[in-house]
């Protein structure tokens, strides 16, 4: 969907009713269907029956049987109850801010510049120009440049604005502005790639018909701009939810601030908790699936990709 | 009434504004690359080129480097190869499941990393799979190839089936026809996709983190440096990847403002 | 090392040809013959079938049952690719990344043709480009990229070549050069041409032979002088040309002629020129072989008279004017009458009878739709 927005072509008319059939089909969907098959689908049902497992008798760390075992759910949603609302406070948070910095500017680009091709491309580069720098190298730039002895931190004791003794890292605010920061071209190019095709002659009717700037955008640029908005917004949640290197303590959060990935790493990785850790990311894939079948059910599917 | 009014103003302002906060962890990274650090690169000390000229003197960093640009590529060139193959097939056959296989591409691109990576880490283990390079470069294929499809997919949408038919009308077998009409009319599209599929691979690190064991890949070496100080030479080598891309990019718009100049309308 | 010399033209036919898409079907009981070197225009409306029919002639499309025979050879299953024709498709479908002169040669050098660039270059000076074969299709203009898609298909000498409404995007002017231009190759090269077009004045302007085609099979087929004296249908009457139509139950017959009755009026037509001769049926007159009196006038037993009726609408289009007559019980009439310069003083309003010979008249196998049956 977005990406297409870096084409300059149109597409060709409608072809549905011109589509092939054969045997052809089979041998160019096969091979990427199986990888998707091996590399994706078994990956998460594995999760599913990691998550079931019991620990084994011995009490070894790290070894688990199989089992059906409901309970590492119960115990996930509960212990890590703190983290599940914290990671989903955090990107409802991030993704607000991040369409409201995000939509007049992918408005500049999309509309306002259609007559200046190339300045267009140039500021639509620029968009995406963060994602060509490693985004943890990013992130500690921004916890440098906002550190307990930044000229940033400074400014805001000297206003009072935060207690001589408080500082910006590690606090809920500073990984909602990382988080924000890291996803705004997320949210960016599907807004520019349905704004670039608003038909603006629908707001000169619009102010033909004596409708105000301020209705013209409520009545008109708002609901024809909302298919882009959703998918904004579904590229942004998602990812952010998952995440956990901003919130990590190594850049600009604190052992307060862990999300949904911080726990499941830990678990993974450091506790060797399997179970744990895959009962958390079913969870949050569930939540995830919802949304997307709430959008499916709402768009269909031919324009997801 | 007067005609001028501060709101014109305010939408180029904010966006220029806008952009440039955007740009400044960039500027901040690239500054830094030239600090003359000894170990942790967090606080000015002086201007040097020390670290662009001996960029691998710190040898961890140039391993991590040359793993991720291998690995890089040998994920896009089959996260491309496959996913060609679907995007062509999503939009000129017609076949019963596309709904499904439509739904099926678009889901790794909205599974969070975490769970994708645990999952293959999960699966790997359980199959006995030791996490290392190969690993490794199948979890980078996996979640390219949605990326690889989606961008292909619109390259497909804008070629007219007209011309495959007039390829076979002028005695074209259906394999002289991919070679000498599809793919070449492809390039452009299959470009762009390899090229954005090298860079998620090469900025990738979750997943990676998860999947690959003792190999170091570029970012995983700044995270795991995160806590002592980035050196500088990370910095360096950040900095020469971004400006490389945005002069492929660049180059490629202003090629094809020159084509489209040269290609004009002629008489 | 292939050669290019062919024997000019093949004929082509199609023997009761079915094609059904999911839905609809688009061709039924399709029946024709294109005798070799022909200039054979197929006519209709959009969603004929017409330019089905010509994607199962080049093999873009399998006919869901029926044969297609090339110079006699069935190629019903053959790929296109096989098939000795070449089409000229409505969109040009001209290769954007080779130039000129390499899309003309693409067909020569899929065969193997040794000399592929004298050649191309040959069919570009036959179109009247040759200082344009370095460029790319984009860089010329509509009229310019429609004879490359011609010297692109010609170059290959095809038994038969298939037109696809190719001068649909051009402007009048040029069109009409271009139909001249085609007219002449053909003659020229001795082709089959097999040309799909909605255009009635193109096709019976450029045709030897026309077909008229609705909902999916032939209505009508031979020269454009006898499809325009004598239609067989109520389709092919209003398609090409305009027709005035008169239906009634058949009240008198004798040896020669057949007559229905109308509001009044009794409508004649010529046995040999009529469909049917019984029941209900339509009989029709080109509105420029009708004339108009204003009273009503004593001519010999071989016109009709139709009338009296009201002068309804004129419309002066320079070369004639038009005249719509509306008589009470019968209809509307159209009646064209030619500009030379005895303009009649006759004003909206005005009381006229209409007349023809009946030699004019033709007789349809059908009724026109909406019409109720006998």
């Amino acid at each position: 969907m977005a990406f297409a927005a870096f084409s300059n072509d149109k597409p060709a008319k409608d072809n549905s009713a011109q589509r092939k059939s054969g045997p052809v089909v089979l041998a160019l969907l096969m091979p990427g269907l199986i990888y998707l098959l091996l590399f994706f689908m078994t990956p998460l049902i594995s999760l599913v029956i990691t998550s079931l497992e019991s620990p084994d008798p011995s009490g070894a760390i790290g070894s688990y049987f199989n089992d059906v075992n409901f309970s590492n759910y119960a115990t996930v949603a509960v212990d890590y109850l703190p983290q599940i609302l914290r990671s989903f406070g955090y990107a409802f948070a991030a993704t607000v801010f991040a369409l409201i910095i995000s939509y007049p500017v992918a408005y500049f680009i999309g509309v306002k510049l259609r007559s200046r091709p190339l300045t267009q491309r140039l500021m639509l580069t620029l968009v995406i120009a963060p994602f060509f720098i490693s985004f943890l190298l990013r992130t500690i730039a921004w916890k440098q440049l906002l550190s307990d002895d930044s000229g940033f931190v400074h400014l805001l004791h000297s206003m009072g604005a935060l207690a001589p003794t408080q500082f910006f890292l590690g606090t809920d605010a500073a990984v909602i502005f990382g988080l924000t920061y890291n996803f705004i071209p997320f949210m960016t190019l599907p807004l520019f790639t349905n704004l670039e095709r608003l038909d603006v002659r629908l707001l000169e009717a619009g102010s033909d018909l004596y409708a105000s700037p301020r209705h013209i955008f409520t009545k008109v640029t708002l609901p024809l701009s909302m298919p882009g908005i959703i998918s904004g917004t579904l590229l942004t949640f998602i990812p952010i939810a998952g995440d956990y290197v901003n919130a990590s303590r190594d850049f600009l959060g604190s052992s307060k601030t862990s999300m949904i990935g911080t726990m499941v790493e830990a678990d993974y990785l450091q506790n060797l908790n399997y179970p744990s850790a895959s009962a958390l990311s079913v969870l949050l894939m569930g939540v995830i699936l919802a949304l997307v079948t709430l959008y499916v059910r709402r768009s269909g599917t031919e324009d997801l990709l | 009434m007067r005609r001028f009014s501060i709101g014109r103003y305010v939408l180029p302002v904010y966006s220029l504004l806008a952009l440039v906060f955007l740009l400044i962890p960039i500027v901040y990274t690239i500054i830094f690359s030239f600090n003359d650090s000894k170990r942790s690169n967090t606080v000015w000390e002086g201007f040097t080129l020390t670290h662009w000229v001996n960029v691998c003197s710190r040898q961890d960093v140039c391993e991590a480097l040359n793993n991720s640009i291998f690995i890089g590529l040998v994920s896009t060139v089959f996260a491309t190869i496959l996913g060609t193959a679907l995007a062509i097939a999503l939009v000129r056959y017609s076949f019963k499941a596309r709904s499904l296989v439509s739904l099926s591409l678009f889901l790794p691109m909205a599974t969070p990393e975490v769970v994708m990576g645990a999952g293959l880490a999960g699966l790997f283990f359980n199959i006995g799979f030791a996490p290392g390079m190969v690993t490794t470069i199948i979890a980078h294929i996996m979640f390219c190839l949605s990326f690889v499809v989606v961008t292909v997919k619109a390259r497909v949408q804008t070629l007219d089936p007209t011309l495959e038919e007039a390829g076979a009308d002028l005695y074209a077998n259906p394999r002289q026809v991919f070679t000498k009409i599809t793919l070449p009319l492809l390039m452009p599209g299959i470009v762009s996709a390899a090229l954005l599929s090298f860079a998620l691979s090469f900025d990738d690190f979750i997943i990676t983190y998860f999947n690959s064991g003792a190999v170091s890949t570029f970012p995983k070496y700044i995270y795991v440096a995160a806590s002592r100080g980035v050196p500088a030479e990370a910095n360096v080598i950040a900095s020469a990847v971004f400006l490389l891309a945005i002069v492929i990019v660049l180059a490629t718009q202003i090629r094809g403002a020159l084509k489209r100049a040269k290609f004009a309308k002629v008489k | 090392m292939a050669d290019n010399t062919k024997v000019a033209g093949a004929d082509l036919e199609l023997i009761d040809i079915r094609k059904d898409f999911p839905g609809f079907t688009a061709l039924d009981d399709m029946d024709l013959h294109i005798p070799a070197g022909q200039f054979f225009a197929l006519l209709g409306p959009s969603g004929c079938g017409k330019t089905t029919t010509l994607r199962i002639v080049a093999g873009l499309e399998t006919p869901t049952q029926g044969q297609v025979l090339i110079g006699g050879k069935d190629v019903t299953n053959t790929k296109p690719h096989e098939r000795p024709v070449n089409t000229v498709f409505q969109s040009y479908a001209l290769f954007p990344h080779m130039t000129v002169l390499e899309n003309i040669e693409f067909g020569l050098r899929q065969r193997k043709i040794s000399d592929y660039e004298k050649l191309a270059k040959d069919a570009l000076s036959l179109v009247e480009l040759s200082h344009l074969g370095d460029r790319r299709p984009q860089q010329l203009s509509g009229g310019q990229q429609q004879r490359v898609a011609l010297a692109r298909a010609l170059v290959n000498r095809p038994s038969l070549l298939l037109l696809d409404e190719p001068l649909g995007a051009l402007d009048l002017k040029l069109r009409r050069q271009m139909q001249i231009e085609l007219k002449a190759i053909q003659l020229e090269v001795g082709l089959t041409f097999l040309h799909v077009t909605h255009d009635q004045e193109e096709a019976m302007d450029m045709a030897d032979i026309v077909a008229v085609m609705n909902k999916g099979r032939i209505e009508q087929m031979g020269a454009p002088e006898v499809l325009y004296d004598r239609p067989k249908t109520a389709f092919v009457s209003k398609f090409l040309g305009q027709s005035n139509l008169f239906i009634g139950e058949v009240v008198e017959k004798n040896a020669t002629s057949v007559s229905i009755e109308v509001g009044g009026n009794k409508i004649t037509v010529a046995k040999k020129r009529a469909e049917k001769h019984t029941g209900k049926i339509a009989i029709g007159v080109r509105p420029e072989k009708a004339d108009f009196h204003e009273s009503k006038p004593k001519l010999s037993a071989d016109h009709i008279v139709v009338g009296p009726g009201e002068i309804i609408d004129i419309r002066f289009t320079g070369v004639s004017n038009q005249y719509l007559i509306d008589i009470p019980n019968v209809g509307e009439v159209t009646v064209f009458a030619q500009n030379i310069g005895k303009s009649p003083e006759t004003e909206l309003g005005a009381k006229v009878w209409v007349s023809w010979k009946i030699e004019h008249s033709y007789g349809l196998a059908d009724l026109p739709d909406g019409t109720e049956e006998a």
